[in-house]
């Protein structure tokens, strides 16, 4: 291990030996470090295309009305998506509805408000809920919340919410307990910890003297964090709540538990429904004919190109607020 | 360095410990299929690994995964609570039999209402599934529960969100005794259900149900037992109200016609017996006429002997019925005739 015996080594090579072994250990490390990169697009692509491929005798016996028919009956085999896309895009809304406006509470709570010895252990303990399974989030959701919600709060909902003319059929319904709404109360409680997490850490990388001079303008703490944190961090912001609402689309196991698994269109969140995620577990199995299973395979695809279009409407919204602000 | 190359050593000792262990002379088989079978069949796969030298690896995906993977040959046998057609049969070279009995009971949440004080007939169950009968103090069950105080509750209706025999062996029942169900929604593992929510398995729906006020399911009688669930009665095509129990099953078992019935494929449900329940059903064997391995299926058809035989004990420990002796001696003509492995 000896330095000096390595830099003689080194100095007496020629210039042009070093110069290339340098060059080529360069590129070798380019070509693994872009060779990383286009096997993670391959991959995305070959899955894709495989379920394209699968999915693609569904498409072609039903063609659109499978975007837009609500009947999904085995026995005759027509299947129609409709119910299970509004029960993931509706469950995921109300998710994220809830999600985002708490995690920046919680965020701007650990960051602004609150004394120093209580910001550690608050937010180890936001972060272990992140930790524990869904499948604990779906047992807890049944056993605990369901009746919870059909014994407290449904029958308040359908009693004062379900009477309002126009939006009141999204609040009526029996009390059931399982249903859209609270598939996504749940979803908002899995999700809360990631979106706040990324908030918090990216609310605490403000440069403090940009806070600070905010203050000393006389900025109250709200008027800080709305006109001079939140513009700082927006692109991680976006980026956190849609790491949140992509896991709130793709969840399974918590949602199948607690959404009813109807395969019935109704517009009250009361209502139980289904999602893309859940009826896809718990059908695959047992899907004996080839067009059962091709219909699964596209309602995955589907799923597949719904977080897709999220994230690129992300992405180019983050794009678009770059340009406007001129960063 | 030293360290590092101390650490090698012993990584590689390890491997080569590991590989020394002597290869156990055991014999294995295969199969997949019902998860209605699968506490029997693994009681059954543990008390005969005791007497023989045999290990039965089965896994439980669902009857529509059972049949494929036997038609693929992945398996030695396949389980499933809905029996192919002989035709189906004969096009896959497939040999099928029957194994064991269970029953499918409806299980209810209806304040006041305590176990088996509740009468249930096709008619009624079939309007309930449907969704026609939609309140428990419905006319229609007032009238054949005189005496009963029936609440004014809503109805809940959970069937299965999974593929299932067990659905199949319900729908199937429903669509011999309502003309409107099977007309509506009929028979399959899967269905296009009129109304409810579905819950996961058999542990799903009994969960919705015991959590759903006024609600309605149907479990297999084991989780009945198990979970202490509100079971109703029901009136079978002979017109008497039977219970869910080992005696009425047998009944079932007992009167439905095997012996007219080429490879076993018979529906056990709506059986004529006058103590016959309804709901009974069975799950059914697949393995290959001609087997690939002879000796796998000679193995298997041993496992299946116990069952059959020595295994009753444990199956009635289980909640299962087992076959009376004369379908035993059916089924055992039928390995000879049909499976080439003895």
């Amino acid at each position: 291990m000896s330095s000096a015996a390595e830099t003689d080594t080194a100095l007496s090579s020629s210039p042009r030996r070093r110069a290339s072994s340098a060059a080529a250990g360069d590129h070798l490390f380019r070509l693994l470090a872009a060779g990383a990169a286009f096997l993670v697009l391959i991959v995305l692509a070959m899955v894709a295309l495989s379920m394209l491929y699968d999915g693609m005798p569904a498409f072609r016996k039903f063609g659109w009305h499978f975007f837009v028919g609500t009947e999904w009956d085995p026995v005759t085999e027509q299947f129609a998506a409709l119910v299970p896309i509004y029960g993931t895009l509706v469950t995921s809304l109300i998710a994220m509805l809830i999600a985002v406006p708490v995690s920046f509470g919680i965020a701007v709570f650990l960051t602004e408000i609150a004394p120093t010895w209580m910001r550690g252990p608050v937010a180890i303990a936001i972060e272990l809920l992140a930790g524990i399974p869904s499948i604990i989030y779906g047992m807890w959701g049944l056993f605990v919340f369901v009746p919870f919600m059909s014994n407290w709060v449904d029958p308040w909902i359908d009693a004062n919410l379900g009477a309002i003319p126009g939006i009141g059929a999204l609040f009526s319904g029996p009390p059931l307990g399982v249903g859209m709404l609270t598939a996504g109360i749940v979803l908002a409680i899995m999700v809360i910890p990631f979106v706040s997490s990324v908030m918090r850490d990216v609310f605490s990388l403000v440069p403090p003297p940009l806070r600070e001079s905010g203050f000393a303008l006389g900025a109250t703490r709200w008027e800080v964090v709305r006109n001079v944190v939140l513009p700082y961090t927006r692109t991680a912001v976006v980026g956190g709540i849609f790491l949140g609402l992509g896991r709130a689309l793709g969840e399974t196991m918590a949602v199948t538990f607690v959404l009813g698994n109807a395969f019935e269109f109704s517009t009250s969140l009361l209502a139980p429904g289904n999602s893309i995620a859940a009826a896809i577990a718990n059908e695959f199995t047992e899907a004996e004919t080839d067009m059962y299973r091709s219909a699964l395979i596209a309602l995955g695809l589907l799923l597949f190109v719904v977080t897709f279009i999220v994230l690129s409407l992300a992405k180019l919204m983050l794009l678009r607020m770059a340009r406007e602000k001129g960063t | 360095m030293k360290l590092s190359r101390g650490l090698l050593a012993i990584a590689v000792a390890g491997l080569i410990g590991v590989t020394q262990v002597p290869a156990q002379a055991q014999q294995q088989i295969t199969g997949a299929g019902s998860t209605f079978v699968y506490p029997v069949l693994s009681r059954w796969a543990a008390d005969y690994a005791k007497e023989s030298n045999l290990q039965v690896n089965y896994q439980a995906i669902g009857s529509g995964g059972g049949i494929a993977q036997i038609k693929a040959g992945t398996v030695d046998f396949g389980a499933t609570d809905k029996p192919l057609s002989p035709d189906e049969l004969n096009a896959a070279g497939l040999a099928q039999f029957p194994l064991v009995i269970g029953g499918i009971v409806p299980v209810l949440n209806v304040t006041g209402i305590k176990a088996g004080e509740l009468k249930l007939d096709g008619p009624a169950l079939a309007g309930i599934f449907l969704g026609k009968i939609k309140e428990w103090n419905d006319p229609a069950l007032a009238r054949l529960n005189p005496g009963v105080k029936l609440p004014h509750e809503r109805i809940s209706v959970v069937h299965r969100s999974d593929g299932s025999g067990t659905t199949f062996n319900f729908v199937n029942y429903l669509s011999k005794i309502s003309p409107e169900w099977k007309e509506k929604v009929g028979e399959g593992t899967s269905v296009a259900w009129p109304t409810g929510v579905g819950g996961k398995g058999n542990a799903g729906v009994a969960a919705y149900v015991q959590r759903l006020k006024g609600a309605i399911g149907y479990v297999e009688y084991a989780y009945v037992i198990q979970n202490k669930m509100t079971w109703t009665a029901l009136v079978n095509a002979a017109g008497t109200t039977v219970k869910p129990s080992a005696e009425s099953f047998q009944q079932a078992a007992a009167t439905a016609d095997w012996s007219n019935a080429k490879d076993f494929d018979l529906v056990m449900t709506n059986a004529p017996g006058k103590d016959a329940y309804p709901l009974a059903a069975t799950v059914f064997i697949l393995m290959y006429k001609q087997p690939k391995d002879a000796a796998r299926a000679k193995t298997a058809l041993g496992f299946f002997r116990y069952a059959l035989d020595k295994g009753q004990q444990a199956a009635k420990e289980l909640d299962y019925v087992p076959f009376p002796d004369s379908v035993v001696k059916q089924i055992e003509a039928y390995w000879q005739a049909s499976i080439h492995a003895m």
